[in-house]
């Protein structure tokens, strides 16, 4: 009896155990399609290339309310070859565009700084759009101590 | 009217690629967040800021709720003519403010 109720628990326990593995590994598959849906949407049926692209920020971040970060675009901003647009997307923040930059042969110079929210700690990534239609990324991993979003 | 701080400088050569950097306060409130009362605050973001130099569009952003409190921004345009340079900021709740700098170029 006793022992029947033993196995029967550790069954359940051990059950549990490949129930909550599967939902976290379900989980972490959705956040990387859904950042992945996020950058079809803006590049279309396009290849985005790694390269070109630096996105600059810092790897550790106290606050997640306000993390600094520029992008630089390696091109250089001719009228026949220029950097379009630059877009930030990111993995784990309640929506995945973060923001977006609409450049030109007049900006003179590819880099662009803004600052951002974190929710928690996630891999950012930053796309430009090339004047021969081409994308390039380039992405950054940010551990954030005092994540944004949760606190008032 | 909202607080809007932007610089550039007063003048430049012409063709140098010159910096601009804008910021504006604003809460840029997410959506996201719980109030004091424990309901949701309302979505109130800026949506947008471009720059007209000489009324020509030369750059703009799009802004989503990641983008922080006070939003900064800040990206190069090429000072091709002495004139000015006009940015607009649009946003939820019919927000709206515009600010004009001048610039001259040698």
């Amino acid at each position: 009896m006793n022992r029947t109720r033993r196995k029967i628990i550790h069954a359940g326990a051990s059950l549990g155990v490949i129930g909550w593995a599967r939902a976290v590994t379900a989980a972490e598959g959705g956040v990387e399609i859904a950042l992945a849906l996020a950058i079809k949407q803006y590049v279309g049926d396009a290849v985005v290339r790694a390269g070109k692209v630096k996105l600059d920020v810092a790897e550790l971040v106290e606050n997640g309310n306000t993390v600094p970060l520029s992008v630089a675009v390696d091109s250089p901003m001719t009228a026949t070859d220029h950097v379009k647009s630059i877009a930030i997307f990111n993995e784990r923040n309640p929506q995945r565009d973060v923001i977006r930059f609409a450049l030109g042969p007049r900006s003179g110079r590819a880099l662009v700084a803004t600052r951002i929210r974190l929710a928690t700690s996630q891999k950012l990534v930053a796309i430009a759009q090339l004047s021969d239609g081409s994308y390039w990324s380039h992405s950054a991993d940010v551990i954030v101590t005092l994540a944004a979003c949760v606190e008032s | 009217m909202a607080r809007a701080l932007i610089t550039l400088p007063a003048s430049a050569k012409r063709g140098e690629a010159i910096e601009i950097r804008t910021l504006i306060a604003h809460p840029m409130e997410t959506g996201y967040r719980p109030g004091e009362d424990g309901r949701i605050v309302p979505r109130d973001l800026i949506r947008r800021l471009s720059c007209h130099y000489n009324d020509e569009l030369v750059f703009s952003a799009e802004m989503f709720p990641a983008t922080s409190a006070n939003p900064f921004v800040s990206f190069y345009t090429l000072a091709l003519a002495s004139g000015t340079l006009r940015f607009t900021w649009e946003g939820d709740n019919g927000f709206l403010q515009t600010e004009s700098r001048s610039i001259s170029v040698t």
